[in-house]
């Protein structure tokens, strides 16, 4: 009995420790965050590093974004067909698929695949410097080491995101022409027509912006994990892996919030 | 009447723990401008710690560091990156960035804190790789260079801005005897030619008797002796004494 009170209270204990950690992590992830968006407002702006920073996690992305996004379109096709044939709507499907690419599917699978491609990068490229002490050295220069390293990244991120969300779109749509086409040999002219003849600006809108926070999300959740890494190169790998699971599960809680957020603000959107 | 010049560096009452560890106990000292000053221990006794309060890199849980009239462990921001400007640090690891070429490694503090051209920057870059015997290497990226050329990359970076201190973290360690002898020889060049002030971390006595005009003996955070070479081996620390009558090459 008393042994088992003895547990009881060392799991207690154990539990009450894990939680405060957490939750002081919580908090300097908070304080880190708001550093990163107050900077990024603030002069001086480190406009040669965010441009390379651009090219690093936009562009160079770009073609991971557009392959999936073709491949993404032509499963949706496939499977909007599947549906609308029960009803003979197939007339239909080049707008829905459009509404679904436009409105979710884009911008959340954006969102993951930059998160994985971005966030693993940028988590182990800071941790392998602030291990090798590159992070230290850039101090030790006079330069701010958070402003050079973190808010570039972040700048980048909120600027590539929306990009490439629309660059996933179109890719999508296009995987969606090439499966129609290849059953009912429609043009592309006619694809584009009836795919853009339902969705709007306030379609488009709303859905791309959000993924300026998907990539705020991805970058300051990246580099807090990297730029705090320690314990050398097991250390880089294990912020590397947290930056994609966390960055990841933070971008669907957030995009339930910012879907719930769209509807409220633009109720057409919600139609 | 004239009024003596303040010291490059002066560590007064420092002390420092990382968790439950005490790394420096009330640690006191102060380097002459112009000097070698060298600060000697065994692994783990808080000398690294030392040079990165001296830079900033650290902050003392009690005590103050100043570096000329600048009390640099209550400065930050923009007043911490001027007192930064005028102290070069080379980095045990050389902590080269390796996503840039080596000489864009030494150019970057100039690109970053001086108007010069990119010829003007590049001119000085080369300059400076010439003064370490890397002018060859100018393009190419850390990662082909060997550990000796890194550490003398370093030096060439820690140079760039022409620091009146330079802080020098282990620079035998991993490093052959006739490297090592190069690298110190390069120190001493410097500071005979610029009136750099050398602050030196080695547990390498050989290296340590060539630059030190002063040296200070840390053992477990606290200052054990300090002096000039001969007045440490005839301390009456038998922990001095055998330390340095050692011959450890780093």
């Amino acid at each position: 009995m008393v042994r088992a009170l003895q547990l009881s209270r060392v799991m207690l204990d154990l539990a009450s420790t894990r939680t405060t950690t957490n939750l002081a992590a919580v908090g300097e992830f908070a304080a880190f965050a708001g550093n990163a968006a107050r900077q990024a407002l603030l002069p001086p702006f480190e406009a040669r590093e965010t441009v390379r920073q651009l090219y690093e996690l936009g562009v160079r992305s770009a073609p991971l974004i557009a392959v999936s996004g073709v491949a993404v379109g032509v499963v949706l096709s496939m499977h909007t067909r599947a549906s609308l044939e029960r009803f003979g709507a197939e007339s239909m499907i080049p707008a829905g698929l459009a509404m679904a690419l436009v409105r979710e599917t884009g911008p959340l699978t954006a969102g993951l695949l930059l998160s994985g491609r971005i966030g693993a990068g940028i988590g182990a490229e800071l941790g392998a410097m602030r291990v090798t002490e590159q992070i230290d050295a850039l101090e030790a220069s006079a330069v701010d080491a958070f402003r050079y390293l973190v808010v570039t990244r972040v700048v980048a991120c909120v600027i590539a995101l929306p990009i490439l969300t629309t660059v996933m779109n179109f890719a999508g749509m296009l995987g969606g022409f090439l499966a129609e086409t290849a059953v009912t040999g429609m043009s592309l002219g006619l694809y584009f027509d009836r795919a853009f003849a339902l969705v709007d600006l306030t379609d488009y809108v709303p859905a791309t912006v959000k993924t300026m926070v998907f990539g705020f999300i991805i970058a300051t959740v990246s580099s807090f994990l990297g730029f705090t890494t320690s314990s050398g190169t097991e250390g880089v790998g294990r912020a590397s892996t947290r930056a994609v699971v966390l960055s990841s599960i933070l971008i669907i809680v957030a995009n339930v919030l910012l879907v719930r957020l769209i509807f409220f603000a633009f109720p057409e959107a919600a139609g | 009447m004239t009024t003596m010049a303040p010291p490059a560096v002066r560590l007064d009452h420092v002390t420092k723990s990382f968790g439950a560890r005490r790394v420096l106990d009330d640690v006191s000292l102060e380097v002459r401008r112009g000097a070698g000053f060298v600060i000697l221990g065994r692994s783990g006794t808080g000398k690294s710690v030392t040079l990165r309060h001296i830079i900033g890199l650290v902050r003392p849980d009690s005590g103050r560091v100043f570096v000329h009239d600048d009390e640099i462990s209550a400065l930050s921001g923009e007043a911490l990156a001027g007192v930064r400007r005028h102290i070069g640090f080379l980095f045990q690891s050389a902590a080269l960035f390796d996503s840039i070429s080596v000489g864009e490694n030494v150019a970057f503090p100039m690109r970053r804190h001086t108007r010069l051209t990119d010829r003007e920057i590049r001119e000085r870059a080369m300059v400076k790789l010439e003064s370490v015997g890397l002018e060859k290497d100018y393009d190419k990226m850390p990662g082909e260079l060997s550990g000796g050329m890194r550490k003398r990359a370093g030096l060439a970076r820690a140079m760039a801005l022409d620091p009146v201190i330079l802080l020098v973290d282990e620079p035998s360690a991993g490093l052959d005897p006739i490297t090592s002898e190069e690298i110190d020889q390069l120190l001493l060049d410097l500071k005979r030619r610029e009136g750099t002030t050398l602050i030196v971390v080695t547990h390498n006595i050989p290296s340590a008797r060539k630059l030190g005009d002063e040296l200070v003996m840390l053992h477990e955070g606290r200052i054990a002796a300090r002096g000039t070479v001969s007045e440490l081996e005839k301390s009456d620390n038998e922990l001095v004494r055998a330390f340095m009558a050692s011959t450890h090459a780093g």
